[in-house]
């Protein structure tokens, strides 16, 4: 089966700036992965790069077996057009940290959007979709409402709503509770606890502790731009290896 | 929370008085009612070829004309400022430039200047043709017939006004958060449905505002296309009639008076485009949205939080 990422050796540099030193991971099919790391060590740049929205300088990443930002002709790599890079992300999912949410446009609106315009889903199709993906993030009344309107968990609700609904194969939440207030952390949590336990492919980052144990498959521990250990969750942080995941963990727990 | 006959009473208070604002008041009005008093029985003012030439149908001949200008020049403005804004802030280099050359030459020269040289044009050039070079001709543009002036005119005033419009649509593109951007591309909106459908929108909001002003600074400027010449708009009969009957303070007040009374029809329709684009941008609940919520509230009465 082939694995729904695959990095091999990912660069990323900005300028002179070496962010990601050589990135090697395999995220198999329904599998949630967790990466944590103090700020800075490059895991939300290799976030990023899997869906293209920066580039990588070295290395290969794979997506469900498609290269992703570059064709392979022969032994040369061609830069993608636009167009096909856009084509490729229609099947990642993504979530930021500050939600992103279109201000103009109802948390309906948002979520219809992406379907109507790039897929060309029917409006009244798009909607029931919409409609029925808000009463899945316990949304369902809040439909009509603009994103000033809501809280940072509810509007963090409609972006996962609004992610899923180009029915992606692989979602990526990029500290997805880190702008929110404390009380409002365990809805979104909740929410994405439900999409791993439907079988949806994850790549977190985030710095809940508990959910990482509870949720991921596999814990990876980022650091200066390489990993620096990876494994299951209980024993990544019950049993650290590392001296550096050691001093990470000892001040987020 | 629970909603009960014991809650207090509401707040009787005596609100705030403010004397000094209706002592500034008074004072205002007494001294423009002095002043209108004065004018009205100064016979310099010649109210009564004010009031014969007010309704003139050459003059309101020419503020229609005035109108046309406007609207024309300021239609192509906004849709050669948008096209401007956008290849300057587009990651091609050719269009880049080629953006920033048109912005350096229309607002580095006079616009009155620009619109004399529109004006010579037709002693340049005999005739514009569009077709297929040495094959059929799809589009042709007589310059030397005497009613290309007022194409001339508009053509030059948008040319012009294109240059600051690109700059004002520029600010709002800026004004846009870059996450949003980030999320449409990630939702595999291409770069030019991103602009359409999510950034230009909110730009509005920026862009609306200084627009309204260039649109009203724009009908005072068709006054000066009698450089090019046309002289069949507002300001231009106005002088032409003054000319003859050697009153020019009643016609000049003739046209002010017009220009007044279209700015300010246009500044009602940009207070309803202004609201139509601040869509979402409070927090507070729109009328329609409270009373939902009021009514859920009268419902659920004693269920606490709505």
């Amino acid at each position: 089966m082939t694995p729904m990422v695959k990095a091999e050796s990912v660069c990323k540099s900005f300028g002179a700036l070496k962010v990601l030193k050589g990135v090697t991971l395999e995220i198999d099919k329904g599998q949630v992965l967790v990466l944590v790391g103090p700020s800075g060590s490059g895991k939300s740049t290799f976030l990023r790069c899997i869906n293209h929205l920066e580039q990588v300088n070295a290395g290969r990443l794979y997506v469900d077996g498609d290269l992703i930002g570059y064709r392979e002709r022969g032994d040369k790599l061609h830069e993608m057009p636009p167009r096909e890079a856009a084509k490729q992300r229609r099947n990642i999912g993504m979530v930021f940290q500050h939600f992103n949410l279109f201000p103009h446009r109802t948390a309906l609106d948002n979520i219809i959007e992406a379907p109507i315009q790039v897929k060309g889903v029917k409006k009244a199709a798009a909607i029931a979709r919409g409609k029925d993906l808000l009463e899945q993030v316990g949304l369902a009344e809040k439909a009509t409402a603009y994103p000033a309107q809501l809280s940072g968990g509810q509007q963090q609700r409609v972006a996962i709503a609004r992610a899923l609904a180009m029915d992606p194969k692989l979602m990526l939440f990029d500290e997805p509770t880190s702008a929110l207030d404390p009380e409002l952390v365990g809805e979104v949590l909740a929410v994405m606890k439900k999409l791993a336990s439907e079988g949806m492919t994850m790549v977190v980052v985030t710095h809940e502790m508990g959910f990482a144990r509870e949720v991921a498959d596999q814990l990876v521990f980022m650091d200066g731009g390489v990993i620096v250990e990876s494994g299951k969750p209980r024993e990544v942080l019950s049993n650290p290896q590392h001296e550096r995941t050691k001093a990470f963990l000892s001040k987020v727990m | 929370m629970t909603v009960d006959a014991s809650s207090p009473p509401a707040i009787d208070a005596v609100p705030l008085r403010h004397p000094w604002r209706w002592v500034a008041a008074i004072v205002i009005v007494v001294l423009v009612v002095l002043f209108l008093y004065g004018a009205a029985t100064n016979d310099a003012y010649g109210w009564a070829t004010y009031r014969k030439y007010l309704f003139d149908q050459r003059i309101s001949a020419g503020a229609w004309y005035t109108i046309q200008l406007t609207v024309l020049s300021m239609v192509l403005a906004v849709a050669l400022g948008v096209l401007l804004a956008v290849m300057r802030l587009s990651p091609n280099p050719v269009f880049k430039s080629v953006a920033w050359v048109y912005l350096w030459i229309f607002r580095g020269t006079p616009v009155y200047v620009q619109l004399v040289f529109w004006g010579l044009v037709p002693t340049l050039y005999k005739n514009i043709q569009l077709g297929v070079p040495f094959g059929p001709s799809l589009f042709h543009l007589n310059l030397q017939d005497l009613s290309i002036n007022f194409t001339l005119a508009f053509v030059g005033l948008g040319l012009n006004e294109a240059a600051y419009m690109a700059e004002i649509i520029r600010a709002g593109i800026s004004s846009v958060p870059e996450g949003q951007s980030e999320a449409s591309t990630a939702l595999g909106m291409s770069w030019s449905m991103t602009m359409r459908r999510t950034v230009l929108p909110q730009a509005m909001r920026v862009i609306i505002p200084p627009t309204g002003n260039e649109f009203i600074s724009m009908l005072k400027t068709t006054s000066l296309v009698t450089a090019v010449p046309f002289s069949l708009e507002l300001y231009g009969r106005a002088r032409d009639i003054s000319g003859v009957i050697f009153e020019p303070i009643p016609l000049l007040m003739v046209a002010a008076t017009w220009y007044l009374a279209i700015t300010s029809v246009l500044m009602v329709g940009q207070f309803y485009l202004e609201r139509y684009f601040s869509r979402g941008a409070s927090r507070k609940l729109t009328t329609k949205q409270l009373e939902a919520l009021a009514d859920a509230q009268t419902l659920g009465l004693g269920g606490g939080q709505p």
